[in-house]
């Protein structure tokens, strides 16, 4: 039985107090990216009942994506912004979803976030994130943006840390492990990394601006 | 002098494009930020790093 709104807004409110709540409830957050990263940092604000989330993705589910990305075996084919949708309703039955499968670029980027208080970035390919990083910080600069670089290998969960470089731009990760050069990327280190990012989104909300 | 990353540099003088070079920086790997606003990547050789400038250069790798 899938719970009433009612009842899922309550129990959130009792963990996370009323105030708080009505916050994530009233925030808005874009994720760029629904792999290893994207796939982690939107369960984890739905279920921290952030109230509405923009998804985009171009991708479909590959077998090759369930060593670390939240999708499960019978998903596969599937477009990603799809299947998480299904996911994130599956944890979170009233997060609002808006999912685009679509590959952003400098064509498209105009007004796709004029709804989001905050863009995460989750991209795999260090050229898609500094083309994100730019566009937003450029056109978007009263919005705040988290990205990731360096969470690539096996190296300490320690190193992966998240620093303020602007007023509204945040970094997380080790800023070295890269995948071209390391070959592997594991859930564990991939997940702490997207927790440090989903992490300053609600930080953020809750109107904490360090690191 | 110059802050890059926090720290200082003798890099006035030098275009953006000479100073990422001079570090070992891949171009197409990096955000620069020049007092706060992004340095698109067309202007970086045409702009010339000042005394009292600050520069965040942001690396990326790839993962995710």
């Amino acid at each position: 039985m899938v719970p009433t709104r009612e009842e899922m807004e309550s129990a959130l409110a009792a963990r996370h107090g009323t105030e708080l709540q009505k916050k994530f409830c009233a925030a808005s957050i874009a994720v760029c990216g629904l792999g290893g990263l994207g796939s982690n940092v939107c369960l984890c604000l739905a279920r921290a009942g952030i109230g509405r989330l923009h998804i985009i993705d171009f991708d479909s589910v590959d077998i090759s994506n369930l060593n670390r990305q939240q999708y499960t075996a019978d998903q596969i084919g599937m477009s990603k912004a799809e299947a998480m949708t299904k996911n994130l309703k599956a944890a979170a039955p009233y997060c609002d979803i808006k999912a685009d499968r679509m590959m952003i670029s400098h064509e498209n980027i105009e007004g796709l976030f004029d709804d989001e208080d905050i863009i995460i970035e989750a991209f795999d390919a260090p050229e898609q994130k500094v083309m994100l990083t730019e566009e937003v910080l450029t056109r978007y600069q009263d919005k705040y943006f988290i990205a990731a670089a360096g969470m690539a290998g096996l190296g300490s969960a320690n190193d992966i840390r998240t620093q303020r470089i602007g007023k509204r731009f945040y970094l997380c990760g080790d800023g070295v492990s890269d995948v071209a050069e390391l070959g592997s990327l594991f859930s564990a280190r991939v997940m702490t990394c997207a927790a440090h990012e989903a992490t300053v989104a609600l930080r953020i909300i809750a109107g904490e601006y360090e690191a | 002098m110059v802050k890059i990353n926090g720290k200082n540099a003798d890099a006035a003088g030098k275009t953006v494009e000479e100073y990422i070079e001079s570090a070992g920086y891949q171009k197409s790997r990096i955000v620069v930020e020049l007092n706060q606003a992004v340095l698109p990547k067309a202007e970086y050789e045409c702009t010339r790093i000042k005394d009292g400038d600050v520069i965040e250069i942001v690396g990326f790798v790839g993962g995710g």
